[in-house]
């Protein structure tokens, strides 16, 4: 018998019976359902916090001295007793590690205070003192104006780039390039403007100010911890990197053999592997119980298989009679079997779909299906209507012929 | 020689009661025979049909069908035989109720693996012989009894089977209808067909060159017709 005219028979068989049949459905509809939502909900969560996170160039990575994410609060003092990372330690990496193509330093402050005539802005600027390889190892741009040069840091010049908050806040109606903003006293004039970014967790990422890095030493002393930034050459060359730059700065800071590095390193990734830790579980979780309410669906096909052969008792007894031979009575019921649960799936896909959509249109998370789950979710309906129809369409095949004739 | 019956018994045994149907059956069969089987009810006459056609074996005997030794087939095997040797007529149709008239003669075909087009020609041919050229699409529901006879007649023909068995085929028909039913075996049997037919009425058994006589399982009488 072909396979065309099993599945055509297959469909017709739903047909005959679509409320039946969608009420055993259900239970692959609500696992399906489940397991999509759940990845898109996840994989959005991901990429959303990845776009958020994202906040060092491409191929970069930072040295500094504490961890991005500090989960037990006895741990502070151990990175608190860290010795400071120096200008030196930028040096030294720029200078040995060959993979990288731009290393640069940078040194913060998380409360600076602007003013501009009888303007001032609150005290929560983020100031950065900075070197010229900062605008691109931090996946910046300028919109207008230029970038903070060599010769700036070299001859300490009192230049700034401001960002877009500060710009709405000290320069409402005048153009800020050229004139003269003071912090601490000080004044610095604006030869640029940073291309806006938008927030990250609600926070904005354009209230911040940059200049020469010695101008911030000269604010602020000597005695802070500063962030290393390293580009490798090519995206290829970045473990190189990572590698060569642990090397120089465990041999700068003395870390002996055996001993933990007493510094850390953080890349875009070291956020989203911390996601991707926790929602581990969280989809382990969501697939447990997707996989035991396709087990209950699986459980209900059989059911209705069963009911559906004893129905149709009649009908085996007369494909029978005109020559159907076991294996196609077997592969009749099973791939009805498989097509109703496949049915169940699509249903549940397009569902799941569904709520994707809804969460990326009512919410900030850019919810969306990766292809594989799709594809995955349909083999494992075929898999449970092959599973669970192999036992109703063995006894469909079994029949005698006579017996299922005058069956009434 | 087409059919050899030779001590053919069939036993049912229901719980610890044994029920003898058939009691040592013998019967020749020649090709192109027109053979009508009567007897009362109960004397075993569905029960020979249903063994001649493959649907049910013997307790015990050998039934030789075109040489071959049918008694020590295995289900698949009794299947092809079902397929392509033998058409079989239900007194109540045995008809797929959800289905055209034209997929229920398609039927035998879709599991030889002839392909769908030369299938649906087949099938219509065998329709247009049955004179049901223009019901082919109707369901059998759509359709009245002496109608729905034809289109399982035409489905038992379709595959050129060696012999077209029929069990009671107007059984469920007025006399009238039952008349044309017949008016097509005796087409059938003019053009070369095996026909054995079991029927009540004695004058549908005059139709045929030959009838036996059941009773109580075992051939009475078994007498050439002219
Ligand atoms: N499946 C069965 N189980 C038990 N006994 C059966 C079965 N089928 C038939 N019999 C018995 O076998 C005997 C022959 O039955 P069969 O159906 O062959 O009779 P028949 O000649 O076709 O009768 P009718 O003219 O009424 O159709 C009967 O006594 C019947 O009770
Ligand atoms: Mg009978």
């Amino acid at each position: 018998m072909v396979l065309t005219d099993t599945f055509h028979l297959a469909l017709s068989a739903f047909r005959s019976n679509k409320m039946r049949s969608l009420l055993t459905l259900l239970g692959i509809i609500i696992g399906v359902m489940t397991i999509i939502a759940m990845q898109s909900l996840i994989t959005g969560l991901r990429k959303s916090i990845n776009e958020q996170v994202s906040s060092l160039g491409s191929s970069v990575f930072q040295v500094q001295k504490f961890p991005a994410i500090n989960m037990g609060p006895h741990d502070h003092d151990k990175y608190r007793n860290r010795k400071d990372i120096t200008y030196a330690d930028a040096l030294a990496v720029r200078e040995r590690v060959t993979a990288a193509k731009a290393v640069g330093a940078e040194v913060w402050n998380w409360g600076a205070e602007l003013r501009y005539k009888d303007r001032k802005t609150l005290p929560n600027i983020q100031l950065a003192g900075v070197t010229p390889e900062f605008l691109e190892n931090n996946g910046l741009e300028i919109a207008e104006g230029r970038f903070i040069t060599a010769e700036d840091v070299d001859l300490n010049v009192a230049v700034t780039v401001i960002g877009a908050d500060v710009v709405d806040k000290l320069f409402p109606f005048e153009d800020p390039l050229g004139k003269d903003i003071k912090l601490m006293g000080r004044r610095f004039e604006v030869v640029g403007i940073f291309e806006k970014k938008g927030s990250a967790f609600g926070q904005s990422q354009d209230n911040r100010i940059a200049i020469p890095f010695f101008q911030f030493t000269r604010l602020y002393g000597k005695e802070r911890s500063i962030n290393i930034t390293v580009q490798a050459a090519t995206p290829a060359l970045v473990e190189t990197a990572t590698e060569q730059t642990i090397g120089v700065m465990r041999t700068q800071r003395k870390v002996k053999p055996g001993i933990e590095n007493d510094f850390e390193i953080y890349s875009n990734e070291t956020i989203t592997g911390f996601f991707d830790n926790i929602t581990k579980y969280v989809r382990i979780v969501a697939i447990a119980i997707a996989s035991i309410s396709l087990l209950v669906a699986g459980v209900g096909i059989m059911n209705i298989m069963l009911v559906s052969v004893t129905e149709r008792t009649r009908e085996i007894g007369i494909r029978k009679s005109v020559g159907a031979k076991r294996s196609d009575i077997l592969w009749q019921f099973l791939i009805e079997a498989i097509v109703l649960s496949e049915l169940g799936g699509l249903i549940g896909i397009m569902l799941g779909l569904g709520i994707g959509k809804l969460v990326d249109a009512l919410t900030p998370i850019p919810a969306a299906v990766p292809v594989w789950t799709v594809f995955l979710g349909l083999i494992f309906c075929s898999f449970v209507g092959l599973v669970f129809g192999v036992y109703p369409a063995l006894k469909a095949a079994r029949m005698d012929p006579i017996t299922a004739l005058r069956y009434e | 020689m087409l059919i050899k019956l030779e001590k053919i018994e069939k036993i049912y045994e229901i719980g610890t009661v044994q029920v003898p149907a058939l009691r040592g059956i013998n019967l020749n069969v020649e090709k192109n025979e027109y053979i009508a089987i009567m007897g009362p009810s109960g004397s075993g006459k569905s029960t020979l049909m249903n063994i001649i056609g493959c649907l049910d074996t013997p307790s015990s005997g050998d039934y030789l069908l075109n040489q071959h030794n049918v008694s020590t087939m295995d289900d698949d095997q009794l299947a092809e035989i079902r397929n392509r040797e033998i058409g079989f007529v239900f007194q109540t149709f045995n008809l797929l109720p959800r289905a055209s008239a034209l997929h229920n003669v398609e039927l035998p075909m879709i599991y030889n693996g002839t392909p769908a087009a030369g299938r649906r020609k087949m099938a219509e041919e065998a329709l247009e012989k049955v004179g049901l050229a223009d019901r082919m699409h109707h369901k059998p529901n759509e359709l009245s009894g002496g109608q729905r006879q034809r289109v399982a007649i035409a489905r038992a023909l379709v595959n050129r089977p060696s012999i077209i068995l029929a069990d009671e085929p107007t059984g469920n028909l007025d006399s009238r209808t039952g008349d044309e039913i017949m008016e097509i075996f005796e087409g059938l049997h003019e053009q070369g067909n095996t026909i054995i037919l079991v029927t009540h009425e004695e004058y549908i058994a005059e139709h045929s060159n030959r009838i036996i006589r059941l009773r109580d399982g075992m051939v009475e009488r078994d007498e050439s017709v002219h």
